[in-house]
């Protein structure tokens, strides 16, 4: 057996070559902005505009990612005049007409984010450089979000952010060319905190699990501070690894700790394994101090209910949109999505289609793809008609204000779809802040950059 | 007190997967001597043989109902299991304990695995370098689990331990500790207790049978094994799909602590390795003691009272016991000498 090794020395550094070699990032170095036209990078000079879809298409989210590529083939296509124009039919704009952005057919490009900072750049790097991306949209994690808002800044390219949920992504991490549909952390909070108290009662014990990175921290910065302010007393805040995969460890001493609610302030996959967990510990069945043991999933999405299975019945949370909604606009969305892929889509891919058609519209209505006309064209910009009722984009922080859904994991579902009930519609009064708010401070918008 | 005992019980099925999945590697890495990086992927493809039969006892037929209407407003679609159809009450109990039969399944069928990956890439690399090795068996994990990936998505799927087995036991009250002190999952405690009796099972194949004995002596010399005229090659190869099986086993029984996703290999993979090099390169019982010591330690430091005092020591603790032991036992806790080395 001897011939067939050779030394440990050599499977250690073997093993640290391939080591190195999965975390190099894949950023390629090239003057990144040259080559422009029109005063701005990437003008579109041809009879076609390319915007860059950048989601995860592999890692963790790569569902969450998958559902996001949907919902984008589905806006080009109406946005070229194909299939039955979903919610352009229903959004209070109507500089759409189908005849793609500014008369140019739309075209896309996609890459993937892996959910991880410097793919996820160098991916829209990519598509900026060689396919001449005029804006890039999309990603499922803050983290990602925050680090391609500031590649686009520096690139002088809009970006029209996806599912990011941190208030960073338009706290301290604002840009002036980065805008985000979807709510945050602070809104969860907001909407989801009364209707805690009203069903749990002021006199409770908070223990919070926390994915330990930026969303994780305002999320749960977010959660304490609303439910602490309507008499809510936090016990302990456990910060989780994002790589964890089996969190009895951290759900174990919980019952121990005098605590009758647990909030669980993950994401994802993160979310489904803390969650099993924490019921297969019995957590959801036991008394403490007198009263039910609760559950609380502070940031919802209905493919991470379908991954947590009969766990999530009964468990409240929050969401940015859901299918069920009856609003005009939401029944169109979701018959041109389900007609066309077989199921409902997700709060993920409502956001970007949102977003896109935000962007094809601000560019309309701004005559130009200029990041700077576009900017002007949706800071402030008020709408309705896109599922979430009256919105508008906040000049201020590039934050859109809506309602927030406050759900509950249904107890009889009806389909593998239906698994999430609307208990709530907090309106956008409750949810919205200052733009100094403290959870928000510290950033600054700065200029928009054209680029070129 | 009743904390660091429940700790140390977090840390058994933790460690009860570590030891299953450390004893497969060390059997291969002994008999073959194949640093073998596919196997994390063993353990992920032995989760999903218990999604897969879950799949195939869920296949139903489906019948519409025009009173109900799905999320598009057209008649509902309700699914009924044929093996509900078929076999009635009986159905319905094999679909709760359909963790427990995939573990049956799982057996011939990572087995099979097992002589596939062996005869159909892993022979032809015996007398290539270990650098080689590692990088085509790195390169068949990333395969498979794109594969799998492929046919069952990037998401967790979960699995649901059978009802009788999926509540939690307070097995403070039974020690003289308060009500709640330590609750511990049912399944949880199965699954150490399975993985004793499979560690068990293989010391005792290894011991006390001939087969046994030919591969011990395998190991220690092969040449001279061949030479009596033994063909020790079909034997490893055995063992190769022994390995593979006791690993799927492992996998089938952790999928209801862990629902089965992608990646959940490769997550595995470098903390198997860890305890192999912890434990000792070729040592079974090292790969074992490792395996527990570790998952316990690991247990120990995502308590808060410790990371208060140490943050982030929950994802550097193994890699910095493994820094100690090996700087006090180069060769690991049960390390022999001439093990990879020159």
């Amino acid at each position: 057996m001897s011939k067939l090794i050779t030394s440990r020395r050599g499977l250690i550094k073997s093993g640290a070559a391939i080591g190195a070699g999965l975390a190099t990032p894949t950023i390629f170095g090239s003057s990144v902005w040259a080559g422009s036209h029109g005063g701005y990078t990437n003008a579109p000079t041809g009879s076609t505009v390319t915007l860059g879809f950048n989601v995860p298409q592999s890692g963790p989210y790569a569902d969450e990612g998958a559902d996001e590529l949907r919902a984008y083939m589905l806006a080009v296509e109406h946005l070229n005049g194909e299939g039955d124009g979903g919610m352009m039919n229903t959004f209070s704009s109507k500089e759409l007409k189908g005849n793609g952005i500014l008369g140019r057919k739309v075209e896309y490009v996609t890459g993937d984010t892996q959910t991880k900072s410097d793919a996820a750049r160098a991916s829209a790097k990519s598509m900026i450089e060689k396919d001449g991306a005029v804006m890039i949209t999309g990603g499922s994690s803050s983290g990602v979000a925050i680090a391609v808002q500031s590649l686009c800044q520096e690139a002088g390219i809009i970006f029209m952010a996806g599912l990011t949920h941190s208030n960073d992504t338009t706290g301290k991490d604002k840009k002036a060319n980065g805008f985000r549909h979807f709510f945050n952390g602070y809104m969860s909070a907001a909407a989801l905190a009364p209707v805690l108290i009203d069903r749990y009662g002021a006199d409770r014990k908070a223990y919070h699990l926390t994915a330990d990175y930026t969303w994780g921290w305002t999320q749960q910065a977010s959660m304490a501070a609303a439910t602490e302010a309507m008499g809510w007393e936090t016990v302990a805040n456990v910060l989780t690894p994002l790589a964890t995969q089996d969190f009895s460890s951290y759900v174990a001493p919980v019952l121990n700790s005098g605590a009758d609610v647990l909030i669980l302030n993950h994401y994802g996959g993160n979310m489904v394994n803390s969650l099993t967990s924490a019921v297969q510990f019995g957590l959801k069945n036991k008394q403490v101090n007198g009263k039910n043991f609760e559950i609380v999933v502070p940031l919802y999405s209905r493919l991470m209910a379908r991954g947590a299975g009969e766990n999530v019945k009964g468990i409240f949370g929050s969401t940015n949109w859901h299918w069920s909604l009856q609003d005009e606009g939401s029944k169109a969305f979701v018959k041109s999505f389900g007609e066309k892929y077989g199921f409902p889509p997700s709060q993920a891919a409502h956001t970007v289609y949102c977003q896109t058609l935000l962007y094809a519209d601000a560019v309309e209505r701004a005559g130009t793809h200029n990041p700077c006309g576009v900017a002007e064209a949706l800071e402030g910009f008020k709408f309705s008609g896109l599922g979430n009722g009256d919105v508008e984009y906040r000049a201020e922080d590039h934050q859109c204000f809506k309602d927030v859904l406050v759900v509950k994991g249904k107890e009889n579902p009806t389909s593998e779809f239906d698994l999430l009930e609307i208990v709530e519609i907090t309106p956008r009064a409750k949810v919205e802040y200052a733009p100094d708010n403290e959870f928000f401070a510290g950033g600054d918008l700065g200029q928009c950059n054209p680029g070129a | 007190m009743d904390d660091i005992l429940l700790q140390i019980l977090n840390g058994l099925d933790k460690g009860s997967a570590y030891a299953l999945i450390t004893l497969g590697l060390t059997l291969i890495f002994g008999t073959l001597g194949v640093v073998n990086f596919a196997h994390g992927s063993l353990f992920m493809l032995g989760a999903f043989v218990a999604v897969i039969v879950r799949k195939i006892m869920m296949i139903s037929s489906v019948t519409l109902d025009p009173t109900r209407t799905n999320f598009l407003g057209k008649p509902l679609e309700i699914k009924t299991t044929y093996i509900e159809q078929w076999f009635g009450s009986f159905g319905t109990w094999m679909i709760d304990y359909s963790v427990p039969i995939a573990v049956l399944v799982a057996i011939p069928v990572m087995m099979l695995v097992g002589f596939v990956m062996e005869r159909g890439l892993i022979k032809h690399f015996y007398h290539r370098p270990h650098a080689d090795q590692i990088l085509v068996t790195f390169g068949l994990a990333i395969v498979l689990q794109e594969i799998v990936k492929k046919f069952f998505g990037a998401n967790a799927i979960p699995q649901a331990a059978p009802e009788a087995a999926s509540g939690a036991l307070d097995i403070g009250v039974w020690l003289g500790f308060a009500e709640n002190a330590v609750i511990y999952p049912e399944w949880r405690l199965i699954y150490f207790f399975f993985a004793v009796a499979v560690i068990a099972a293989v010391f005792s194949f290894l011991r006390f049978t001939t087969f046994g004995m030919v591969v011990r002596a395998g190991m220690v010399d092969r040449e001279t094994v061949g030479l009596l005229g033994i063909n020790i090659n079909r034997r490893f190869t055995l063992m190769f799909g022994i390995a593979a099986a006791v690993t799927g086993m492992a996998g089938v029984m952790y999928a209801p602590i862990l629902s089965p996703n992608y990646h959940m290999g490769m997550d595995f993979l470098v903390l198997t390795f860890v305890v192999v090099v912890v434990g000792g390169m070729g040592s079974l019982p090292g790969a074992v003691l490792a395996g527990f010591m570790l998952g316990i330690l690991e247990s120990f430091a995502s308590m808060n009272e410790v990371k208060s005092i140490l943050p982030g020591i929950d994802q550097i603790i193994i890699y910095l016991v493994a820094i100690i032991i090996l700087l006090v036992r180069p060769r690991g806790l049960m390390g022999k000498a001439g093990v990879m080395e020159d």
